[in-house]
């Protein structure tokens, strides 16, 4: 897959690969072509971005494993912490390499219920009422379901001041109404959607729009609970891969121009929520609905969050402990 | 899938050159299958016992791996059932479109699993065209268990067939006459003169398409509705080690999985090599 690359500039094409995860294709096909022509004026350099998407974990296996990415843009911190651990072909302080602690766009977990939404679900306590069937692929093989349950997780917190014994009975209840567990984000839609199963789905915003926007608003609407969290997904430049591949210093331009003016428009557009919201189409910020938000950093950071809910025997294996 | 057959060990051969087949027979062997068994081994060896035992032992990897071999038993004997039946017709009947029929059977081979899966899955949801009919009724295919055996019900079914199908054009029809004339029944024509030379071919394909349905994983995930203790099954279960990147764990399961498969493919060879002398049949 990898390509070798002459280390003459501005004579020989530069390749870049991105390591990326589901979600995100329509984003960086957009920002893709947004930088290549910036670079070209720049530096005169032509460069060419390779995309490659799947799972965010099984992304990051495949870097592990050896796939020489220049950059990965993840769905998890705890995705890149795991190649920098294993691999060590990044610095383990990575996160505080750029900006807002390496996510320049964000997210949040929102629900996608039936036009009318019949079963009337407002916030996450509709969720747990029997009858309610939810959609949410399972956190243990999809980095966004993660974000899901920690989302749930936030808000049974704060209304239960808290008490997490009840925190996690909340989320007993929640996983009870769950008839499908798909491996992946992409999967659950599918199921939601194609196939009629639940009457909610558990989705990141820019995914719930881009439902809608391919199935029209006249079959699904969003529900923005009042608590979520925001999810940060991450990117990183795998130091070593770009520097056996001479791409550093084009892989870090890439990567910061995602915080240029041009960066946070693209991300807006494409439904995620810029870091810097003034750089942005106004019209773009004005679709997003108004929550409280979480953040990973009220769960203990990942490096914590990661094993205590979803590790062997974390919180998450205790929820379906055999009956 | 036979039992070596082991007087042919050494005896000076009119044919030469089964020092170096043999020699290339089990190179090939090992680059292709017992060097990664093996490093599955290996892998596993590193946790230890107490930690292996502990996680192959683990009750969620217990009641996914009882799923995986129920589920792929059930269909394995379906399948059975059935591609029997399919290869009877196809052997002694003549009808329009048989030749296309013959060649749709294989189609299961070749269609990549996880298209099957979502195929099945859209026809057995409650809003498909089987699973809206079934629905009313009160039975629900799609995720749940019984979906995971539909699943392997599909990939399972050439097996039996193509296992069958040439020992049946075989079989003499004359002894099926001789049968008649002295005297028996359809019934007794079929359980003592038919179905007795069929057995080991039968058994081959149950065999097979048990083996099959034991490691599929593309086409079951889309239809099973994958639930931890409910229709979880075994290879998803390794998916998930090794998202938590606990490659042990992964191979932990993966070697339990094996040494059932392995003792389960081992009992039915004997069945066979059995039922082979006790039928003085050649599959």
């Amino acid at each position: 897959m990898a390509v070798a690359v002459t280390a003459l500039p501005a004579t020989a094409q530069t390749r870049l690969l991105n390591v990326s995860y589901d979600p995100t294709r329509e984003l960086y096909r957009d920002y893709n072509a947004a930088f290549i022509s910036h670079w070209k004026a720049k530096t005169g350099q032509t460069v060419v971005v390779q995309q490659s998407h799947g799972g965010s974990g099984a992304q990051a296996r495949a870097v592990i494993d050896g796939l020489e990415a220049d950059i990965v843009t993840l769905a998890l911190e705890a995705d890149i912490d795991a190649i920098a651990e294993k691999s060590g072909k990044l610095p383990a302080n990575w996160k505080s390499r750029l900006p807002n602690n390496s996510s320049p766009y964000t997210s949040t977990i929102v629900f996608l219920v039936r036009k009318g939404n019949p079963k009337a679900i407002k916030d996450w306590d509709d969720l747990v009422k029997p009858g309610v069937a939810v959609i949410t692929p399972n956190p243990k093989t999809s980095g966004g379901a993660r974000w899901n349950v920690l989302a749930a997780l936030a808000w049974a917190r704060t209304k239960h001041g808290g008490d997490e014994a009840k925190a996690t009975d909340f989320l007993r209840q929640l996983f009870a109404n769950v008839p499908v567990l798909d491996t992946g984000a992409r999967g659950s839609t599918t199921t939601f959607v194609q196939r009629g199963i639940g009457d909610v789905l558990l989705a990141w915003e820019n995914e719930a729009f881009l439902a809608l926007n391919e199935l029209g608003p006249d079959k699904f609407e969003i529900v923005v609970p009042t608590i979520s969290i925001t999810a940060e997904p991450p990117v990183a430049l795998v130091d070593d891969n770009a520097r056996k591949r001479k791409t550093t210093e084009v892989a870090q331009a890439y990567l910061e121009y995602l915080y240029s003016a041009d960066g946070q428009r693209i991300a807006a557009k494409h439904y995620y929520r810029p870091s810097k919201p003034e750089l942005a189409n106004p019209d773009d910020l004005k679709r997003f609905g108004t929550l409280k938000l979480a953040t990973i950093a009220d769960f203990g950071g990942w490096q914590a969050a990661q094993p205590k809910y979803f590790g062997d025997g974390g919180l998450f294996d205790q929820i379906y402990r055999a009956k | 899938m036979t039992v070596a057959d082991s007087s042919s060990w050494k005896r000076p051969s009119v044919i030469p050159g089964f020092g170096m087949t043999f020699g290339f027979a089990m190179a090939y062997l090992s680059l292709i299958v017992l060097i990664p068994l093996g490093a599955l081994v290996v892998r596993s060896a590193s946790l230890g016992w107490d930690e292996y035992w502990r996680l192959a032992l683990d009750p969620r990897t217990l009641a996914a791996l009882r799923t995986s071999f129920g589920a792929s038993l059930i269909a394995a004997v379906i399948n059975a059932v059935f591609g029997l039946i399919l290869a009877w017709v196809l052997v002694r009947y003549r009808f329009p479109g048989k030749r296309l029929i013959d060649s749709m059977i294989d189609l299961p081979f070749a269609l990549p699993t996880a298209v099957a899966g979502i195929s099945l899955s859209a026809l057995y949801a409650p809003n498909g065209w089987f699973g809206a009919l079934l629905e009313p009724l009160g039975i629900t295919i799609a995720y749940r268990p019984a979906g995971i055996v539909v699943a392997l019900v599909f990939v399972g079914l050439p097996f039996v067939v193509r296992t069958v199908q040439p020992v049946l054009a075989d079989l003499d029809r004359e002894l099926e006459e001789a049968a008649a004339t002295l005297g028996a029944q359809r019934a007794q024509t079929i359980w003592r003169v038919i179905l007795p030379p069929l057995v080991p071919a039968i058994l081959t394909g149950f065999a097979l398409a048990l083996a099959r349905a034991i490691g599929e994983y593309g086409s079951v995930i889309f239809i099973a509705g994958n639930i931890p203790f409910v229709s979880e099954i075994a290879p998803l279960l390794i998916v998930i080690r090794l998202e938590e990147f606990n490659y042990a764990a992964a191979t932990a399961v993966a070697s339990m999985m094996l040494a059932i498969s392995f003792t389960m493919l081992l009992a039915i060879n004997l069945i066979q090599a059995w039922s082979r002398r006790r039928f003085g049949h050649a599959v």
